[in-house]
């Protein structure tokens, strides 16, 4: 595969002039003041039967600051118009907040270029976006490797591009405390010479584990491998540095590091982004069309069909920007506060069984569980969600998106607290109170 | 309500110990029903001898709501009328969309009443139906390859 750009992918438009966002920070970070970051959630305010609500779901979706839902509100309300083809004030103004998006994205996750940031509606249709387009270079034969703790939205692609291709997929096994098993892997040699692709999540959504990205991807480059990296998980509570991690390609989504939904992000090197063919086709990602054919635009605009998702865009400009303002090493280090808390609670408790890292190494803010009552019967995740969730608590139960894994594991789903900025340790206190109370409940009507 | 007023006793029993449960022969459809939000499984077979059920088995995987309510049709369809297995999966679906504001008919649907209260909790009425709803489906399914 050719990763230079080369000349029928001339760049014909430069936004390396749009400056990112105009929040100016602080030379000294501002003390982390969790009661301070929640009065900036509105919806943490709100009561479920006249107790506080606990929302420890936010590896599902994240909660949102004011300033992001008025971000959105006020493009809206004050320069809303199409972007790149509206050619008047406000098509202007909504253009320039559209990549200045990209720009302050860009610099979040520390890419080299502004270009280097394709706005997808979300991680799945980066993804996708990338087995899409990475799939024209694969002979029948050729080999994918994924991992068994990925989302579905990390293993369904990949499956259906070796059904179109003839493509085998093959994967990372994980060890009996979740981690990926790379020696396992070195043994049975997965990566090889066939190998065209490898597909990881850098943090697991279900085991919280964080991933050896780096290690992972000089390994795959070193069979000439692409690397891919689902990092849906770890751009909200880590500070990721695109220009450091080593993969090629990196997707991720806007509503799970207090973004809008509607909008992901598809990082990539520009060279490779530059050779690989266009994704979804229509307006925006052309340059020339005649009937005989067309030409398309250079990245990241070939990957952007269609209107994209402007406001979604600003909006996460401004999560971006929130997020840096408190300090992303300040995130990570309240997560892991809290995770560990949560682990100790946890393991305070006697029927709960955590899936995955039970120590603070390497180790991202969801926890996994299952739940037995006194007598060693299990209590059903859906069981125990339904149960928190009258106590005001929302956790997810299920197989979180990840089957796979939880076969791996010999459980058929599990209950998932997961923490952010806004979660505190009262709020664990209260998830761990009341586990106790659910396994009390099922115990004794058995 | 009260969430803890919806597992009932008699959810619990069935939940603890599943009638019918496990697959057996013979049969002449079998279906797999899944519900992909919270991963619960059944694979449920069918006998039919005439018009009658005459056996119904499954193996199953989920929460009490979902391993109970399975649990309950078969105890009600087993050795009646297929009309009568069907006409049961309308009025226990019927319930179950009714949010708690239909009262059901004790004489038919009698463990079934438990899962009145089920209706009042949308997130779990898909729960209380997959067992019905393979039921239906692999009647159906019967029907056909005898016809």
């Amino acid at each position: 595969m050719s990763l230079d750009g080369g000349p029928e992918y001339p760049v014909t438009t430069d936004f390396s002039d749009v400056a990112p966002g105009s929040l100016a920070l602080a030379e000294e970070p501002i003390a982390f003041d969790v009661d301070a970051i929640r009065a900036d959630f509105p919806i943490l305010e709100r009561t479920v039967g006249g107790t506080p609500l606990i929302y420890l779901d936010s590896a599902n979706s994240s909660q949102k600051p004011r300033v992001v839902v008025e971000a959105v509100e006020d493009h809206y309300l004050n320069h809303n118009a199409n972007v790149a083809r509206a050619m008047h004030m406000l098509g202007a103004e909504a253009t320039e907040a559209f990549e200045g998006a990209r720009a302050q994205l860009a610099q979040f996750i520390g890419a080299h270029r502004t270009e280097e940031v394709v706005f997808t509606k979300n991680a799945s249709e980066a993804l996708n976006l990338c087995a899409y387009t990475l799939g024209g270079y694969l002979q029948p034969g050729d080999e994918i490797v994924i991992s068994v703790m990925e989302h579905h939205s990390n293993i369904v692609p990949w499956q259906l591009l070796a059904q179109r291709t003839g493509a085998v997929l093959r994967w990372f096994d994980v060890t009996a405390d979740g981690r990926l098993d790379l020696d396992k892997a070195a043994a049975e040699g997965l990566l090889n010479e066939r190998t065209k692709i490898v597909s990881v999540a850098y943090v697991s959504n279900v085991l919280g584990t964080i991933n050896p990205i780096s290690h992972i991807a000089a390994l795959g480059h070193s069979v000439g491998a692409t690397v891919v990296v689902d990092a849906s998980q770890a751009v909200p509570q880590l500070a990721v540095n695109m220009a450091d991690l080593g993969a090629d390609l990196v997707a991720f989504t806007g509503h799970k590091m207090v973004g809008p939904t509607g909008i992901g992000v598809l990082w990539g090197r520009y060279d490779l982004l530059a050779a690989l063919p266009p994704f979804l086709a229509g307006g925006e990602m052309i340059e020339v069309v005649t009937m005989a054919g067309s030409t398309y635009a250079p990245p990241p605009h070939r990957f952007e069909a269609g209107t994209p998702p402007i406001a979604q865009a600003v909006g996460l400009s401004a999560a971006a920007q929130y997020l840096s303002a408190i300090g992303m090493n300040q995130i990570t280090a309240h997560e892991r506060e809290i995770t560990g808390y949560a682990l100790e609670g946890l393991q305070s408790l006697p029927g709960v069984t955590v899936l995955g890292p039970n120590e603070l190494v390497d180790r991202g803010g969801a926890v996994s569980f299952t739940l037995t009552a006194a007598d060693q019967q299990p209590i059903h995740p859906h069981d125990v969600s339904h149960l928190l969730d009258s106590r005001g608590i929302a956790v997810r139960a299920g197989h979180h998106c990840a089957r796979p894994l939880h076969e791996r594991f010999g459980v058929q789903s599990s209950t998932r607290a997961s923490f952010y900025l806004y979660t505190t340790r009262a709020e664990i206190d209260a998830l761990i109170e009341s586990l106790d109370y659910t396994i009390a409940f099922f115990g004794r009507l058995r | 309500m009260k969430v803890e007023e919806l597992y009932q006793e008699i959810i619990l029993d069935h939940y603890r110990s599943k009638h019918h449960s496990g697959l057996r022969e013979p049969y002449q459809a079998e279906v797999q029903h899944v519900n992909p939000t919270c991963g619960d499984e059944v694979r449920l077979r069918v006998h039919l001898a005439g018009d009658t059920v005459s056996d119904v088995s499954y193996e199953s995987v989920g929460c009490s709501i979902s391993q109970a309510s399975t649990s309950v049709m078969a105890d009600l369809v087993i050795g009646h009328d297929v009309a009568h297995g069907l006409g049961l999966y309308e009025e226990f679906l019927t319930m179950m969309q009714g949010k708690g504001q239909i009262e059901p008919n004790e004489e038919r649907l009698e463990d079934g009443i438990a899962f009145a209260g089920v209706a009042k909790f949308p997130a779990r009425v898909k729960c209380a139906l997959i067992g019905w709803s393979a039921f239906r489906d692999a009647i159906i399914q019967a029907q056909s390859a005898i016809s």
